[in-house]
């Protein structure tokens, strides 16, 4: 046992105004995610439901266990990306219990711009698909979706990871055990179709669901053929002449019965084994998460206090205390879950590099979860580390993250720049799920450092033209650089755009992150076999 | 009567009576023989007996009521003495006569005591030969239609016509005016020549607002008679008791007396011995004037005898023990004194909603939580003829138990006995327990405005609809919400229902209906939605109902108790989730009475089932009447198809939808189990 301690105090000025500060980040953040989940407004809802159809978001409610959590994936996905609104994408995805059974939910909200996929839309889609994968999770599609938003079809349907991929990656994650399950409650059109086609159950509700290779209209020019959509491609079609739906259902609320009960005949095991311990909520009280943290990225505090306040019992066994300090790291339980926990404390260091990698091989050999926080400025940079090698060494640490196949999980809950984010399981290092916390920022450096790099050179050359360059005149050439790096590196910014798996509220990380740890315990821990270490 | 000590006693009886004689029995340190139907083979009464014997099939009168298999039982046991409890043999003098015959102590009184009483016009003569007042009426021999009209005249209508040999209101009819006579008494007639083979009438004068008060009496061998007080039974439906109370509201000493001696008159003129009540009509149409007459006594230990063991603190099944065996009463009548007020109330396996149809089924839980209501043990007592898994078949009388209350006084006994209802937790048959409170709570019962009349004068309210209000939905609400909540079979995090939304506040949604509307379409006006939020698991419930937004806290008590707290309010009650295969029924009890809200579960398997439409299921054990429509041919929603009679009553099926009858899987008269599948229906697409 080595319960954390705590240093801070909740009266001093420093830590009301920094709660004060997150208090009103979160209130933003809650207000924005309250309404995304309107989906496409009153009136498209209104028509919608007066069609005898479920909303989406009541849709997932029906769906899963009565009252479990829902652990709902990128919601600010799109978020001020298009000309005009497209709420969350169009498509609600998340984590959520059916069942008893984790499950991805992929669910098209028709409400929004008739559920038509945009490139994000495709995005966020096969971002779901690989969370499943990746966390051996049953699929269900709530199809209702008028299928490639046609005046994007360069943008989603040509490449790698467009339109085509979601059926890819249903051929493939069905190939690997992963049970795809359809419930059609609206238009399946053109490749639409293959949803429930691909899957390996499929559910379609009378009267709303239609699945077509080519709709009535299509059909009409290309064949003369006049049929309503219903006689084309309707439940009766597909439940009774077609086979390509295996349960009928009387209506959006039956249908989601039927998933239930697909579910529950799915005969699932975990795999992931870990040792586990009875939860205990942490001895520190969470709450002060806002007043230690708050929102300016300058003000340094001991990432010790924000693990006190996340894991089970504030209980943190810290391993190599005393070498490299800047990065800490060390054993605890989350939700009666062992993690082990990699947090930055300041700039990375040899040291730190080393301590990492150190730490990270030996949760790899123990098949022990990998927590990263991430708050970094970078790796430190001069002669003296250039030339004891710091590239080298931050080398075998981004070697171990990248390696490690134990379930990785990473939450921004700072800075996020340059290489430091490499070393700390940034999103191209396949953390299991990546969270940021509304007062983080991510880009390649700060924008303040970014802004004096480029105005260094630009001195540079004006130096060499003998040219003067007025303060005023450098400031008003580093403002541009500095604001588009704070739009940028803005956590909306980068959720809208599928940088992350959503944005949290950082007193919900203990329970976002005990849902994502049990749900990953869906797929076996595999052995890490490490690549070569530059020593 | 032989009048030997015996240390084996055979208890002719089933159910709550056959347990509560053997609980006495025990105490003495008799030994108790029990005997079953087929029916009753594992029922609650063998199982507490220390022996008992099969006495044949499932019906009655080839068990219950067959003598030589019973006396054959007491001979096979050794049992010395036989207690016949209530209906069955009873009152049947010709197995006393059986009993005496071969040697085995029939407890209760002589065979000329109870033929004496059986025949109602005899016995009515004798009583106006002991001095004991009647209604004024006619019981002569002369039967002829001029005769019977100028007695009718002569006593002054209304009137009642009855069947000497009648009983269960057959053959029985008011008759408002001279005018209507002729018609009520060939009507009358008929039926008691059908019902009894015998068309004597008798009339007597008809009391407008009268109240049955009855008089517990007491005999031994050595001559001596008490009257332990009287009952007040005016509550009736249909002629049968639900609710009894002891001493009747208003009485005084001197009109208590009055009936008392009168009572024991009434015994002693026809030799009785044994517990006996005599009952009489207290008339209160001419105001408080104490007229009574005597109506009949029945000859046995009456339903409703604890509420007198109660008042008195004697153990009436020990006097008759006692009494058999040749000693003396207990007690003189100086002796006996009223201490407080006692209520019963009869629990049924009926239901009020349906014209008290009898229900069967198998009782998932009975159960009374006293610790949980707050309730003393020794205020309280469930006589009791079943248990929690038991089975109530269509065979017997539906009465499950009785519960019996004791109080300083009428207000507090009642307050109890409102208590003890709302902590009876009956589950897996219908029962007529919330009719019982909705009784029980009228203000005209708490102000003792009774008579025999007063279910068909308060209907209105006995049988209203229940309203729901915004209260009703809160509570019901967190009690869904606590299920949820415990429901957690792990400590995986994905195991707390409690409803964990990102960047938001927990959200749990609760639609909860009136139970009639279970079946409804989801968008039904009937289903109201309760979405609970709150911040964390600590925190209270914000509740939405409406418009109205409510802070909800719910405490779990002991047993069923909780305490819902509403806005600031706490309020304890009881509060059950009866799961019934699907679905979930939330049960909210308080001494004003109970409410009943199903919570339609979004994750409920059989949400929205479609496939159990198209057949239509027995509802109890009974017999096909006749079939209404014709195979094939279009029927209309709500219009008859089948009727099926159980238990004496018509049970009509209804078409679920416009369609047609595809199939009868029975024809009239054939036996139904409950469950059976009648017929198959084809809904119109």
């Amino acid at each position: 046992m080595s319960i954390l301690q705590t240093q801070i105090n909740p009266r001093s000025e420093g830590f009301q105004a920094n709660d004060a500060a997150m208090r009103a980040e979160v209130g933003k953040l809650r207000e924005l995610t309250a309404a995304i989940a309107q989906g496409g407004g009153e009136k498209a809802r209104t028509r919608h439901e007066s069609r005898g159809k479920l909303f989406v978001r009541d849709r997932i409610d029906h769906l899963l266990d009565e009252g479990s959590p829902f652990l709902e994936l990128s919601a600010l996905a799109a978020h001020e990306v298009y000309d005009s609104p497209v709420p969350a994408a169009g498509i609600v995805t998340g984590i959520g219990r059916v069942s008893g059974v984790e499950c991805v939910i992929v669910a098209n909200d028709a409400t929004v711009k008739g559920g038509t996929y945009h490139p994000l839309t495709v995005k966020k889609h096969l971002r779901a698909q690989e969370i499943a994968r990746k966390n051996r999770l049953p699929c269900i599609y709530l199809v209702d979706s008028g299928g490639a938003h046609l005046p994007s079809q360069d943008e989603v349907f040509p490449d790698r990871d467009h339109f085509g991929r979601i059926f890819y990656n249903q051929a493939t994650l069905s190939a690997e055990g992963i049970p795809q399950i359809a419930v059609v409650m609206g238009s399946c059109t053109a490749g639409g179709a293959y949803v429930p086609a691909m899957a390996d159950e499929s559910i379609i509700v009378k009267q709303q669901g239609t699945i077509f290779l080519g709709g009535p209209p299509l059909v009409k020019a290309a064949t003369g053929e006049s049929i309503s959509a219903e006689d084309l491609g309707g439940a009766d079609v597909h439940a009774r002449i077609s086979g390509v739906a295996d349960h009928y259902a009387d209506n959006d609320a039956h249908a989601l019965q039927l998933a239930r009960r697909a579910v529950s005949r799915l005969n699932w095991h975990k795999r992931g084994r870990l040792a586990m311990r009875e939860p205990r909520a942490p001895r520190l009280d969470p709450n002060e998460l806002y007043g230690i943290v708050g929102t300016d990225l300058k003000k340094p505090y001991d990432v010790r206090e924000v693990i006190g306040r996340i894991v089970d019992d504030s209980d943190f066994d810290e391993f190599k205390r005393y070498y490299g300090d800047t990065l800490v790291t060390g054993f605890a339980h989350l939700h009666g879950y062992p993690v082990g926990i990699v947090a930055n404390n300041g700039v990375l260091f040899s040291e730190s590099a080393l301590k990492g990698a150190h730490f990270i091989e030996l949760c790899a050999q123990r098949g022990i979860p990998l927590l990263f926080l991430q708050n970094i400025t970078g790796f430190m940079v001069g002669s003296k580390y250039e030339h004891e090698g710091i590239a080298k060494h931050g080398a075998k640490l981004v070697t171990a993250v990248a390696c490690a196949k134990v379930p990785k999980f990473t939450v921004l809950i700072g800075g996020s720049f340059g290489a430091g984010n490499y070393g700390m399981c940034g999103r191209a290092y396949d953390p299991n799920l990546l969270f940021m916390w509304p007062n983080a920022r991510i880009s390649v450096m700060g924008g303040e450092q970014a802004a004096n790099v480029l105005a260094q050179v630009k001195r540079e050359q004006y130096e060499r033209e003998g040219r003067e360059w007025s303060a005023e005149e450098e400031e008003a050439f580093k403002r541009p650089t500095r604001d588009a790096y704070e739009h940028q590196g803005h956590p909306y910014y980068a959720s809208a755009r599928l940088w992350d798996d959503g944005v949290i509220d950082p007193l919900q990380t203990r329970d976002v992150l005990g849902l994502a740890l049990a749900a990953a315990m869906n797929a076996e821990i595999e052995e890490t076999r490490f690549g070569v270490f530059r020593m | 009567m032989s009048q030997t000590r015996f240390d084996k006693v055979l208890i002719a009886n089933r159910g709550e009576i056959a347990c509560r004689v053997m609980r006495t029995a025990r105490r003495l340190g008799i030994a108790s023989v029990a005997v079953y139907s087929d029916a009753d083979a594992h029922a609650l009464h063998v199982r507490e007996a220390d022996e008992s014997v099969r006495i044949g099939p499932a019906a009655a009168r080839d068990s219950y009521l067959d003598m030589d298999a019973v006396l054959e039982a007491a001979h096979r046991t050794g049992a010395g003495a036989i207690h016949p409890g209530y209906g069955f043999l009873s009152e049947n003098a010709a197995f006393v006569e059986a009993c005496a015959r071969t040697g085995v102590t029939f407890i209760g009184p002589p065979a000329a005591a109870i033929s004496a009483m059986g025949d109602k016009s005899a016995a009515k003569a004798r009583m106006q030969h002991a001095g004991v007042p009647l209604v004024p009426g006619y019981h002569g021999d002369d039967q002829s239609d001029e005769v019977l009209k100028a007695e009718a005249d002569k006593i002054g209508y209304p009137v009642l016509l009855k069947a000497s040999a009648g009983g269960g209101g057959k053959g029985m009819r008011v008759v408002e005016s001279a005018a209507g006579f002729q018609a009520a008494l060939d009507g009358c007639r008929r039926e008691s020549q059908a019902a009894f083979g015998d068309q004597r009438m008798l009339i007597e004068k008809y009391l407008t607002r009268p109240r049955h008060v009855e008089v517990q009496v007491f005999c031994d061998t050595h001559d001596n008679g008490v009257y332990l007080f009287e009952r007040d039974c005016s509550v009736q439906r249909r002629h049968q008791k639900v609710l009894e109370e002891a001493p009747a509201p208003g009485m005084t000493a001197e009109l208590r007396q009055a009936m008392g001696e009168a009572a024991v008159r009434a015994a002693k003129e026809i030799g009785y011995v044994g517990a006996g009540t005599v009952e009489f009509l207290l008339d209160f149409s001419q105001g408080h004037d104490g007229s009574f007459y005597f109506m009949e006594m029945n000859t046995r230990l009456q339903v409703e005898h604890p509420v007198t063991e109660m008042i008195t603190g004697q153990d009436l099944v020990e006097w008759q023990l006692r009494v058999a065996m040749g000693e003396p009463l207990p007690c003189t009548q100086e002796e006996l004194t009223i201490t407080g007020h006692s209520f019963e109330a009869r629990l049924y396996a009926e239901d009020p909603e349906q014209d008290f149809l009898p229900a069967t089924g198998t009782l998932e839980r009975f159960a009374l939580d006293l610790e949980g209501a707050g309730l003393d043990p020794t205020r309280v007592r469930l006589d009791s003829g079943v248990e929690s898994g038991d089975v109530v078949s269509m065979h017997y009388d539906p009465m499950l138990a009785k519960l019996i209350v004791h109080g300083d006084d009428r207000a507090q006994a009642l307050a109890t006995l409102n208590r003890a209802l709302a902590a009876l937790d009956v589950r897996g048959v219908v029962t007529n327990r919330n009719f019982l409170q909705r009784l029980a709570s009228h203000p005209a019962f708490q102000a003792a405005e009774v008579d025999t009349r007063f279910i068909d004068h308060h209907q209105e309210v006995l049988f209203a609809a229940h309203e729901y209000r915004t209260e009703d939905y809160a509570a019901a609400a967190l009690v869904a919400l606590d299920q949820l909540g415990r429901e957690r079979e792990s400590a995986s995090p994905w195991d707390r229902h409690d409803g964990f939304r990102l960047n938001a506040v927990h959200r749990i949604r609760v639609a909860l209906c009136d139970p009639a509307h279970a079946q409804n379409e989801d968008d039904s006006p009937a289903i109201v939605t309760v979405e609970g939020h709150r911040e964390s698991d600590q925190d209270p419930w914000k509740l939405r109902i409406g418009d109205k937004t409510l802070s909800a806290e719910l405490q779990r008590l002991t047993g069923d108790a909780v305490a819902i707290t509403l806005d600031g309010h706490r309020r304890r009650i009881q509060a059950r989730l009866v799961r019934h295969r699907e679905s979930n029924i939330i049960v909210l009890a308080d001494a004003h009475g109970e409410t009943r809200l199903f919570w339609r579960r979004l994750d409920a398997v059989d949400h929205g089932h479609h496939e159990a439409e198209s057949t239509l299921t027995a509802p109890m054990h009974g017999t096909v009447v006749a079939l209404l429509v014709e195979a094939g041919n279009p029927v209309e929603k709500g219009m008859p198809l089948m009727v099926m009679e159980a238990m004496k009553m018509e049970h009509t099926l209804t078409a679920p939808t416009d369609g047609h009858v595809a199939n009868f899987h029975f024809q009239a008269g054939d036996t139904v189990g409950q469950g059976d599948v009648l017929l198959e229906f084809a809904a119109d697409e």
